[in-house]
């Protein structure tokens, strides 16, 4: 069972608001989003519920889910730490650091540390080119990034 | 030197509508633009030479008389899709100056006679998202949004929408199809949006940066913009200049700097002493060119006769340590990685791209392989849905075409009957 939350319910209502009322459609990428950061994924529960709101089947709102990869459908860690391996980082070396992260959290990329703190991704462009290599936690921007950095960055990851 | 979209963009604070307002002669082009008929902004738009900077430099005024006429609701959708590797203009715009585009969007709204906005940000752009929503609320605070804009009888509302992590949404009719609520594949065109887009009625969709330099066009008049380029290039462009340099960054040069000047006056040249070798002038989806094609002056018709493009303005640069093959490599696995699938040339054609070029690449490749690669090319280019197939060929056939002694260098160390990935 999935319930969106009293605070979620106030941001749907300002959601759906943005499209025309025969258009309630438009909201499912906001939705999902508002669901995974309450559940830290995506469930088929929520999805249920998604689907509900909009009038259109799980497994329709499943075929959405699963175009975007910002979605997860699985348990993640509780910090989600994506490294860009794009040209431009990977002409700054990105594969190191990817290398020495996955060291450093005994985990290779795609995997959660036993702790589920930490999930290793890697990450196509992230747009901050000019900044590279590019790293994010759980969405946040972190650029230039050395190992040094990293060590800093995962550090301060209470 | 003329700056347009990044002027005082470093301004503290600048993402408050005051200092908006203060700095920038903010919000100041809709009281100009009110005093005039739509038609009349389109066209000294049009006059004013500005062509689309999302990547395909379509001039911008044509593309909004293109619109179906007498047919409402119209929309319009801000492309703030920002994926193409290499690219990270927008980025710095709407983090930094979020009422520029807000103008803008109003401007063209106003022209095209349209009267609700998405603003479609990327999903990774969340830390924005939250920069976009105060700044709206601020315009709609100040009787910039909303209804009867300054008195005028003009109604607007802009939403933003956040997207979740897909580059084909960048193109503008998955872009919409994502927007309605579905996978983000593309669109068959004709129609094309301004005709038949979002909820299937006429919509305008422009990039970031293109929605930015309207306010400056209305504040100053067609000829200003006009004033400054090349004789078909009209404008300033940002360039985001990335990869072996001394000072990578966002730069905003008139268009037609040569790019060796982009390089070394504004990027600081190559560092660690190395010299130049190769650079991809227009993001990942343009033909890659070799040094001696440096002095090519950076605008549209000069980067085409030098067999490339100017595309969304990512100066991706290499040094002479780069064995190109590994670039292409991985400008080859991200268009795998994020073709929708919808049609076969480009769902089956990256992946075998990216097949063969890992063979090459792990040294396990054989010559004929090359002519393999171009045959595939082939048979994807204009074969595809949208253009991100041709997108994924350009790298390929022209880092063989400028760079084939890379590839050579990976195919001669060859040894016959091992397998893949075992070097």
């Amino acid at each position: 069972m999935f319930i969106f939350t009293e605070t979620s319910e106030t941001r749907i209502k300002k959601i759906l608001a943005k499209y025309p009322e025969d258009r309630k459609l438009s909201a499912i990428l906001p939705l999902l989003t508002l669901a995974q950061d309450q559940e830290g994924y995506v469930t088929p529960e929520a999805m249920i519920e998604i689907g509900k709101r909009l009038d259109v089947s799980p497994a329709y709102v499943e075929s959405v889910c699963s175009f975007y990869t910002m979605y997860y459908t699985k348990p993640v860690g509780k910090y989600v730490v994506k490294f860009c391996i794009n040209i431009s980082c990977h002409l700054n070396g990105c594969d190191n650091l990817l290398e020495y992260t996955e060291k450093k959290l005994g985990v290779k990329e795609g995997e959660t540390t036993p702790d589920k703190k930490f999930t290793l991704l890697k990450e196509e462009c992230l747009a901050a080119c000019c900044e590279a290599p590019v790293m994010q936690v759980n969405n946040k921007y972190h650029v230039n990034m050395t190992p040094d950095k990293v060590d800093q960055v995962l550090a301060s990851c209470p | 030197m003329t700056q347009i979209l990044f002027k005082d963009i470093d301004t503290p604070g600048l993402i408050a509508i005051d200092v908006y307002e203060k700095t920038l002669e903010g919000y100041q082009a809709l009281k100009k633009a009110f005093a005039m008929a739509p038609d009349e902004v389109i066209e000294m738009v049009k006059a004013s030479g500005l062509r689309g900077r999302g990547g395909a430099g379509f001039p911008t005024g044509l593309k909004w008389s293109f619109l179906a006429k007498d047919v409402f609701p119209r929309y319009l959708a801000c492309n703030a899709d920002e994926s193409e590797p290499g690219t990270c203009k927008d980025r710095e715009l709407l983090m930094k100056n979020p009422h520029l585009l807000i103008e803008g969007m109003i401007l063209c709204a106003y022209a095209c006679r349209i009267e609700t906005g998405y603003n479609y940000m990327r999903g990774e752009f969340w830390e924005y998202e939250s920069i976009m929503e105060k700044a709206l609320e601020e315009a709609y605070e100040r009787g910039y949004l909303g209804k009867n804009i300054m008195g005028s009888g003009f109604n607007l509302d802009i939403h933003n929408h956040m997207g979740a992590g897909a580059y084909i949404c960048g193109e503008e009719s998955a872009m919409l199809s994502s927007l309605e609520g579905e996978r983000g594949e593309p669109r068959l065109k004709p129609p094309f949006p301004a005709v038949k887009g979002l909820y299937g009625m006429p919509t305008i969709v422009n990039n970031v940066e293109t929605l930015c330099v309207l306010p400056f066009i209305v504040r100053n008049g067609a000829a200003a913009y006009a004033a400054i380029g090349t004789e078909k290039s009209k404008g300033t462009k940002l360039v985001s200049v990335s990869g072996h340099v001394k000072k990578p960054g966002n730069y905003e040069v008139p268009l037609g700097t040569p790019i060796i000047d982009i390089i070394e006056k504004y990027a600081g040249g190559i560092r660690d002493g190395n010299k130049l070798k190769a650079f991809i002038p227009g993001g990942s989806s343009v033909p890659i060119l070799p040094a001696s094609k440096a002095d090519v002056p950076y605008d549209y018709e000069s980067l085409q006769a030098a067999g490339s493009m100017l595309g969304s303005g990512a100066l991706i640069v290499m040094d002479d340590t780069t064995n190109v093959v590994s670039e292409i490599l991985r400008i080859t696995s991200f268009y795998m990685h994020e073709s929708c699938g919808k049609c076969t040339p480009c769902r089956e054609g990256t992946r075998w791209m990216y097949q063969i070029l890992s063979e090459i690449q792990n040294k396990v490749g054989k010559p004929e392989q090359l002519d393999l690669l171009i045959d595939i090319c082939d048979n994807m280019e204009f074969k595809c849905f949208c253009p991100l197939g041709d997108a994924a060929v350009a790298p390929v056939v022209s880092s063989i075409e400028h760079f084939r002694e890379d590839y050579e260098e990976l195919l001669g160390s060859l040894k016959t009957g091992q397998p893949v990935g075992t070097t």
